[in-house]
């Protein structure tokens, strides 16, 4: 058998552990800045694109995508190329994969903070983007399938399953959620609206966090833990069965995440059996990785590349239990929309994803440099405050989860609610808040640690960007030696088919969630009086979702005696048919709105929106100051409109062509509303006063985006409020 | 008053057969996915799971 000498590409490797450790750095400081925020509300104050709301998705993009994406490319470029015993197959593709994902970062470190977004969480990114994203993931896919297709070993490790099942199934989820018509250069409609926009991005929110956050870090940790404890995995055959339980079965859970809203039943329940199912293909796989250490453990307590480990994968496993408990209905009905919610997710985050990260850059980076790590007592000194860090920041956040739950919930003996003040619970848990910024600090202090030391490591070594391996070449196979074989060991040297099947397998529950959704907005009851918003409305919605208003509120008001009693009538799976894209929420730290309209004067709002202190004592809300000074951005209404109307809202074309003038007047009565004031009408006319005199351009009030934004807000849920006219109807005969 | 939260697909003609067709479907998959892993030959399952660790080159070839 001839052998054949080829080079591994290691230079790719060493980029993607650059940009892993730069990206999470950046990612968690924006983390630290907006936890910060919790305290000191107008920390940037006036700064529109420093503000909370716009910060907010782009921390979460920039630790999934940049931080957990980078450190997952690393890890699939480092270990395919072993696996397979192949150079990756295209240096073309491995280069546009590298630069093509840190081009798209960089877009979104500067579209979202300037409020493009499209509002979906995990999705924000605006259509030029969700295209590139589409792009370069194929890239990715290519070079790794092109690589499976000329390797050197016969069988396919587990590892790459996993690598396969990320690749196609990140791609399925990206492709249906990011269904949008474009209005302009970056912004755009989702083509769903209201419950059926919901269940798809929350099938998509559940499944990124499957299959970018979990399953390519579990492929990692079948390939990495064995390498770091220097012995095979302890169940080969368990993770046959991990691995095809849980493609299959994850991907029908999303619905856990939309539970008691106006979702229909069915939809619910079934996210919720398979949540609770999830747990033992989850806890499979932790066991399998924990146990690959038997007899090993020594090496624990001194090597910090297992440390990070084994922390790791018992972060995933406290995740993992925790998840289907959380999509349990009565638990959840604690949980959403608290606190608990973001300890939940950091748990993931901080411990499986950065713990598993930083292991595997401690590994993979003296090997690289072909040197020692600089400094095992800074690399432990790193464990040890991170272990410490992701504890500060977790247990602070469960007991505030349970504090705004059961103060929310809290009812006096003659039926009021004893903490009728949304603010009394957000006092209640500053504490919390306070702790929650040091655990975080104390995280990204690692952080800081882990570069210092890789900087030492990287100085003292010598980089091998192209490292020689020796392999035989593939034989074909001779029929008498598949004679015996079982289907799987077939399977297994198949990796097309492999990954027919793992797409088969993921595109069954996916079917199940996705037909019915498609369908669903057919039979959504109709309520007569909803109507289409009217244009200063639409642009004000527009606003909102511009000012990620939708980190903070939701408009989503639950079926419970507490809800009704604080917000007002439960929602109604009939009031959105008109919300493209819906605004749900999935996080209180105010209050929620969709009973909003009518409750205050628009004098309230627009006092709350200058001063949020001035009208609730106590409140963390930012102010939002440039919108009582901007003016409103009229060029695109008619567009939107039509847009509008192409994904079915209802607006006639007299309709659009005096949407100009209905802005007009609407904004005019607004402003009239606002004379009601006279703090307001003394500033304002002083304001008009001052720019006549000095000839300066002067934007009227009803011009002005605080104007478009109380006329949402003073619409949000009254149109079934309208007496006497409303009906339900079902939509279909 | 529920039927603004209930039954949105109890409507949908032959929604019955979904569920049938979603067990079978869910229960084939797993016995199959059983039958693989315990036929599986011990051999072949030690020779793949030590394949991270590079020391059996000349053995892939046969």
């Amino acid at each position: 058998m001839e052998i054949e000498k080829f080079y591994y590409d290691n230079k790719i490797v060493k980029n993607f552990v650059i940009a892993t450790i730069l990206w999470g750095i950046v990612g968690m400081s924006i983390g630290l800045l907006i936890a910060f925020m919790f305290m000191f509300p107008n920390l940037t104050d006036g700064i529109s694109w420093l503000s909370f709301g716009r910060l907010r998705p782009l921390h979460t993009n920039a630790v999934i995508f940049a931080f957990v994406g980078n450190a997952i490319f690393a890890g699939v470029y480092y270990s395919s190329q072993r696996l397979l015993k192949a150079r990756m197959w295209s240096n073309f593709l491995s280069k546009l994969n590298f630069w093509g994902w840190q081009a798209i970062i960089v877009g979104a470190a500067i579209t979202l903070p300037l409020g493009y977004t499209t509002s979906k969480e995990y999705a924000e990114l605006e259509w030029p983007f969700d295209i590139a994203i589409a792009l370069i993931w194929v890239a990715f896919g290519a070079n790794l399938i092109g690589t499976i297709l000329k390797r050197r070993q016969r069988h396919l490790y587990v590892a790459i399953w996993f690598y396969l099942a990320t690749f196609v199934t990140v791609a399925v989820l990206h492709i249906f959620n990011s269904m949008e018509l474009p209005v302009s250069g970056l912004k755009s409609y989702s083509v769903y609206a209201g419950v059926q926009d919901a269940l798809v991005q929350w099938w998509y929110g559940h499944n990124a966090v499957a299959f970018f956050l979990t399953t390519p870090f579990l492929g990692l940790m079948y390939y990495f833990v064995p390498k770091a404890a220097n012995r095979p995995v302890y169940s080969y055959k368990l993770s046959i069965v991990h691995f095809w339980s849980l493609i299959f079965i994850y991907i029908w859970a999303g619905p856990h995440h939309l539970l008691y809203t106006a979702l229909p039943d069915w939809a619910q329940n079934l996210g919720v059996a398979f949540s609770i199912m999830l747990l033992a293909p989850s806890w499979g796989g932790m066991i399998n990785g924990l146990l690959t250490l038997r007899g090993a453990w020594d090496k624990v307590r001194t090597d910090p590349v297992l440390k990070f480990m084994v922390v790791a994968i018992t972060g995933y496993g406290m995740a993992t239990f925790e998840g289907p408990m959380l999509s349990l209905k009565n638990v959840n009905a604690i949980a959403h929309f608290t606190d608990w919610i973001i300890a939940h997710v950091h748990v993931g985050a901080l411990a499986w994803n950065g713990f598993f990260a930083f292991g595997m850059i401690y590994w993979l980076v003296p090997r690289l440099f072909k040197t020692k790590l600089w400094s095992t007592q800074l690399a432990n000194a790193h464990f040890w405050i991170g272990t410490l860090g992701i504890i500060m920041y977790a247990l602070p956040m469960y007991v505030a989860g349970f504090v705004q739950a059961f103060m929310w919930k809290q009812f006096n003996p003659d039926g009021t609610l004893t903490y009728g003040n949304f603010l009394e619970t957000v006092s209640e848990i500053m504490p919390m808040y306070w702790m929650r910024a040091i655990g975080g600090s104390m995280y990204i202090l690692g952080a800081f640690i882990l570069l210092y030391n890789i900087i030492q490591t990287v100085r003292r070594g010598s980089k091998v960007t192209d490292e020689l391996a020796e392999a035989a070449p593939l034989t074909k196979v001779t029929k008498k030696r598949t004679t015996k074989e079982g289907y799987h060991t077939w399977l297994e040297r198949r990796p097309v088919k492999l990954t027919i099947f793992a797409t088969i397998a993921i595109l069954i529950g996916g079917m199940v969630q996705i037909i019915p959704s498609l369908m669903v907005d057919d039979y959504v009851p109709v309520i007569s009086s909803v109507k289409p918003y009217t244009p200063l409305e639409l642009e004000g919605r527009d606003i909102y979702i511009r000012e990620g208003c939708v980190s903070c509120h939701s408009q989503m008001i639950r079926p419970f005696r507490s809800e009704v009693e604080r917000y007002g009538e439960y929602s109604k799976s009939g009031e959105y048919v008109y919300d493209h894209p819906f605004l749900w929420g999935s996080k209180r730290t105010g209050p929620d709105l969709h009973r909003i309209g009518g409750k205050y004067s628009d004098n309230w709002h627009l006092n709350h929106m200058y001063d949020p202190q001035s009208t609730s004592s106590g409140s963390i809300m930012p102010a939002y100051k440039w919108l009582i000074s901007d003016a409103l951005d009229k060029s695109l209404t008619e567009k939107k409109m039509q847009v509008m109307v192409t994904l079915g809202v209802p607006y006639t074309e007299e309709e659009i062509a005096r949407a100009k003038q209905w802005m007009d007047e609407q904004g005019a009565g607004i402003e009239q509303n606002l004379y009601n004031d006279p703090d307001f009408a003394k500033t304002y006319e002083a304001d008009k006063k001052y720019a006549v005199d000095n000839g300066i351009d002067f934007i009227e009030m009803k011009d002005r985006e605080i104007v478009a934004v109380i006329a949402y807000l003073q619409r949000l849920g009254t149109d079934i409020k309208v007496k006497d006219e409303t009906e339900v109807t079902t939509n279909k005969e | 008053m529920l039927k603004f939260i209930k039954g949105n697909l109890e409507q949908i003609d032959g929604v019955a057969i979904y569920p049938i067709i979603s067990l079978l479907i869910f229960f084939i998959f797993f016995v199959a996915l059983f039958w693989w892993v315990f036929t599986a030959k011990k051999e072949h399952i030690q020779e793949v799971s030590n394949i991270p660790f590079d020391t059996n080159q000349n053995k892939q070839g046969l």
